[in-house]
């Protein structure tokens, strides 16, 4: 065969290779909707029916689109948030805590001030969702660089710390003063005003966020990839975590990650409340407001590969997952514990498939480099590079 | 591996598409009465948590039972993100539903958003009272004070050590309304009583709930009460201890039939009847209900199984009495 | 109101309580330390805890049998382990995450076969309250201590063993080995694989029979969602604990001793926000930590993936 064949040849299989690992998480994800299709059939419901209503719950319509959307905007934004603590070596749980706080910060905002034009409400109030969620991120940071606390142990506990906190407010200093007189007290914020809430493109409830969202996954990819301090963040997290770097660096990078990703939970939790409730609501727990994003933020991220812009399908595609499966339960009326538990399956399911993905790749890479007739011939792609 | 996961992988998308395809999409039944009555349920927690949930649950459960195949219903639970709740009330009313239920006193927010696009379907808000003045849109509360009052009558009765002790979740909603009028009952008694209340910051942690009733019993409390579903720990420990309990939301005494002696029980089937007549008579919504104890929203339901003095029961017959034709008014703390 | 606080009732209470509310985080979080110190990072422990109390409660409701009740506990603990370990050990998966897939896994499980073969809140005969012969007389400290349920005689005890076990065991030095150099473990013939099966597997068991105490012994009753969040406390006592046995003692013990300090506090109507007091053993952990001085370094290989070299 003549080389520039075999060039082409390799060239094909090695692409091909290449995009079958990148979808690897969703074969993942199939693989754990095949195992929740016994329990479905278990409990008498039709798979197929099942999870033809979770596509079409998904992706089936315009609308039910819109709602993939909405549902992927704080994935979205927890999960740029992973992608560079990831890099810093933490993986930051404390993702609902960070929520709950931005979220409370830039309520308070909007409420108390409501005399300023929209649009520059609006930024201040994701300055201060951002802010919020650095603080509650920023805390556990500084108590591990300087106090050598760990971060997982800190973590868990501001989580708590911050539901009780918005359980307070909601129910008393900030609490609706319709609500206040109203014989059911509802724990819940007054309503934002008109000019103070994200736009959105009627009829469906996909708001302004999303735009926002994407342009920062952009940023965050220039940051990490044509900046000096993004090729910094990486070269720390390409080479083996932590223990590699001893000192003040890592603690600095741990407090750094620790900042941006909370940054990031504290604007998805504004985005919740500017973009969809126009109010916040408690119901006495953090997943009642987070809806378990400041998690699965985490996984979406995961689903990207920790890269800012496959992020971006990645929180869509998972996102669609999470509403799906809840038209799915609305569609064959079964038990909403068994969508949590096939969350948890599709959860394990991907990150175990990170492994094949990973082997696959090495086997490509040593493959081609084997097979490379010449030298420099352009398509030796580096792994830790691969943008 | 590498050949046969993309294979079953694309069957699998193919199998999911083919079943996307399959289903028809919903139409609007029409009018007459030859097609059931379709209504849907969205609700915060779980159907079986003995507590909120489970009194809609119930509801519609008796409902079905009046109707049989007049009547089919859909159930979505543990829809405490008001974002999942808002979607599942959209879909239901987009899917055709007559009648919506949104059980939830935080999804308020989400209704007046969706109802108006749905201007044939009937939308029913509880727990409150805001219909938002919109033309279908009803709204239903308990009113769970009246109920805890006659509970805390009991209660301030039975005492000996004019000590109560209170279990409670968090400090907002039903649960508080419950107390509120719990307080207010013991006092009418003997207003020297002193009614002790925790909340313990969880709607689920059981322990903390038994050992909440544990520190109660420790500090001289003989009658317990609470509400929300990780009370059954203290029930327990009530139990344990030979006291008495109060319940709410649900019909507890079957749990510890010897330590419950009542429990305020929540009938929302009276309700749904007047809003499914409504509807066949034409109105959509605009209405406001409130369960209490001269509609039989709420029933006192004894224990059976618990003896009570003849003055305790004709003390019970007279206030309900008295709430139901106002000459007794439950004061707000 | 404060001053109510300092008598003998309430320090009785609180103690009692404590002792109460320290016996699943201690089960939960000594298996997750033997895990943690071979170098795996288990997170799903919440998950593990709910599957278990559901399996002992079932079991026990159906065949009046308390043993094979927990027995069965132990058995989904295993399984659940078994999971765990071979996601992490053969396929790498990220810990901290696998962990949360398997905490949903758990908790969406325990909740659905309880909706599906149990249906309504009932109670069960659990383990009783065991008063020891003579101790149990003693004026305070025999109600404090010796009149406690059996299950939590077992965690209490299981501290000492487990620090015995850590330090005085082969099979100890081997674990500490594996968490801290792998590599080095592994040449000199100790199977880090087979060492990090063994001690997740050991530290599912023990979340099993945390949600075990909660269901048939403490509570004797399966409520969904039962545990609300107890397993990622007992996750976070062991880096409180750093690693050791009676750290872990001692980090349980100050957690739910302050509970039950905040329970006290609202019943005796000390007039400070309800919220505000739930807080505090979250609060105080923290605080406490930050202040202490001795804090471990931990296991060096605690998250990172071994793989053999050829």
């Amino acid at each position: 065969m003549p080389p520039k064949q075999a060039t082409a040849d390799l060239r094909l299989k090695d692409r091909a290779g290449s995009i079958f690992d990148q979808l690897m998480p969703i074969f993942a994800t199939l693989a754990a909707l095949l195992v929740g299709a016994i329990f479905l059939v278990l409990l008498g419901a039709n798979p197929l029916t099942a999870y033809g209503a979770l596509l079409r719950g998904a992706f089936g319509s315009f609308n039910a689109f819109a709602e993939t959307l909405v549902k992927a905007i704080p994935l979205l934004l927890v999960g740029l948030g992973t992608c560079i603590a990831y890099r810093g070596s933490v993986t930051n749980i404390g993702g609902e805590g960070q929520m709950i706080i931005g979220a409370i910060l830039s309520t308070w905002f909007g409420l108390t001030f409501t005399q300023l034009p929209g649009w520059l409400a609006i930024i201040i109030a994701m300055l201060l969702g951002i802010l919020g969620g650095m603080i509650w991120g920023g805390i556990p940071g500084v108590l591990k660089a300087y106090f050598n606390v760990n971060e997982i142990l800190s973590t868990v506990m501001m989580n708590a710390i911050a539901v009780q906190i918005m359980n307070y407010l909601m129910r008393g200093p900030m609490i609706d003063p319709v609500q206040r007189d109203a014989a059911s007290q509802i724990p819940q914020t007054a309503r934002l005003i008109e000019a103070y809430r994200l736009p959105r493109l009627s009829p469906t409830r996909l708001h302004l966020g999303l735009l926002i969202a994407i342009l920062l996954a952009v940023a965050v990819y220039f940051l990490l990839w044509r900046t000096t301090l993004g090729y910094r963040i990486r070269a720390v997290g390409q080479s083996q975590p932590a223990s590699k770097y001893g000192g003040i660096d890592v603690k600095k990078h741990i407090v750094a990650a620790l900042l941006l990703s909370g940054a990031f939970a504290g604007l998805a939790g504004m985005m919740v409340v500017y973009g969809v409730n126009y109010r916040m609501i408690t119901d006495g727990s953090a997943t009642g407001f987070t809806g378990n994003a400041g998690f699965n933020g985490i996984v979406a991220a995961l689903f990207g590969q920790l890269h800012p812009l496959i992020t971006i399908p990645a929180s869509v595609l998972f996102g669609g997952l999470l509403v799906g499966a809840n038209a799915m339960q609305r569609v064959v009326q079964v038990p909403s514990a068994l969508i949590t538990a096939l969350n948890g399956l599709v959860v394990v399911f991907v990150v175990s498939s990170e492994f094949f993905r990973r082997r696959s790749q090495k086997r490509r890479l040593s493959q081609s480099t084997l097979e490379q007739q010449k030298p420099g011939d352009g398509d030796l792609r580096q792994e830790a590079g691969e943008a | 591996m590498k050949k046969v996961l993309p294979l079953v992988s694309v069957l699998l998308v193919l199998a999911m598409f083919l079943g996307a395809c399959a289903q028809t999409p919903a139409t609007e039944p029409p009018a007459a009465s030859a097609e059931p009555l379709r209504i849907a349920v969205v609700s915060p927690s779980s159907i079986n948590d003995l507590a909120f949930t489970q009194s809609i649950s119930d509801a519609l459960l008796v409902l079905k039972a009046e109707m049989g195949d007049g009547l089919e219903y859909a159930f979505s639970e543990n829809m405490f993100v008001v974002d999942d709740a808002a979607a599942a009330i959209r879909d239901y009313a987009t899917k055709g539903y007559d009648i919506v239920i949104a059980h939830g006193s935080q999804y308020g927010s989400s209704l007046q958003e969706i109802a108006p696009d749905f201007p044939e379907t009937v939308f029913a808000w509880g727990t409150t009272v805001d219909t938002f003045g919109m033309p279908n849109v009803h709204a239903y509360e308990a009113a769970s004070d009246q109920g805890g009052y006659v509970n805390g009558v009991m209660a301030g009765m039975l005492t000996k050590s004019k000590i109560i002790g209170v279990v409670g979740p968090i400090e907002t909603g039903d649960a508080k309304l419950y107390v509120d009028g719990f307080v207010a009952g013991a006092k009418s008694v003997d207003p020297s009583i002193d009614v002790r209340v925790t909340y313990i910051g969880s709607f689920s942690d059981v322990a903390l709930a038994a050992e909440a009733a544990t520190t109660h019993i420790a500090a001289g409390a003989d009658i317990l009460t609470g509400s929300a579903q990780m009370v059954v720990g203290a029930i327990g420990k009530a139990e344990e201890a030979g006291l008495y309990w109060f319940g709410t939301q649900a019909n507890q005494n079957g749990f510890a039939p010897k330590t419950v002696v009542a429990s305020q029980v929540y009938h929302w089937e009276g309700i749904l009847r007047e809003i499914i007549a409504l509807r066949a008579a034409g109105t959509l919504g605009g209405h406001t209900f409130t369960a209490n104890l001269q509609n039989g929203g709420q029933v006192i339901t004894m224990n059976p199984e618990v003896e009570l003095s003849a003055e305790i029961k004709a003390k019970v017959e007279e206030v309900i009495a008295g709430i139901n034709d106002g000459s007794i008014v439950i004061p707000k703390p | 109101m404060i001053s109510d606080l300092f008598t003998t009732t309430v320090i009785i209470g609180i103690i009692s309580s404590g002792i109460r509310l320290a016996t699943p985080y201690l089960f939960a979080s000594i298996g997750e330390m033997f895990g943690q110190r071979s170098g795996v990072l288990n997170l799903g422990v919440e998950g593990q805890m709910l599957l278990g109390a559901f399996v002992a409660f079932y079991v026990t409701l159906n065949t009046k049998n308390l043993w094979l009740g927990m027995l069965a506990a132990m058995g989904v603990g295993a399984v659940m382990g078994l999971a765990m370990a071979f996601v992490t050990v053969n396929l790498h998966a990220t810990q901290g995450i696998s962990g949360i897939g398997f905490y949903l896994f758990g908790m969406g499980m325990s909740n659905l076969l309880f909706q599906k073969l149990v249906g309504t809140v009932e109670g069960v005969k659990g383990f009783q309250k065991i008063s020891i012969p003579l101790l149990g007389k003693i004026p305070v400290l025999g109600e404090i201590f010796f009149n406690q349920n059996a299950l939590v005689y077992l965690a209490f005890l299981l501290v000492p063993v487990a620090w015995f076990v850590l330090n005085k065991t082969t099979l100890g030095l081997k674990i500490r080995a594996v968490g801290e150099n792998p590599e080095a473990a592994d040449s000199l013939g100790v199977s880090v694989a087979g060492i990090r099966y063994l001690t997740v597997i050991m530290g599912g068991v023990f979340s099993g029979i945390a949600g075990a105490s909660l269901s048939i012994a403490l509570l004797n009753v399966f409520q969904q969602n039962m545990t609300a969040g107890q397993g990622f406390i007992a996750v976070a006592l062991v880096y409180f604990g750093s690693w050791k046995p009676f750290g872990i003692l001692g980090g349980a013990l100050l957690f739910s001793l302050v509970n039950a300090l905040q329970l006290w506090i609202q019943v005796l109507g000390i007039p400070i926000p309800s919220e505000l007091a739930v807080m505090m053993p979250y609060v105080l952990t923290i605080l406490v930590l930050t202040l202490s001085v001795s804090k471990g370094q931990g296991p060096s290989a605690l998250t990172k993936v071994f793989e053999r070299e050829g």
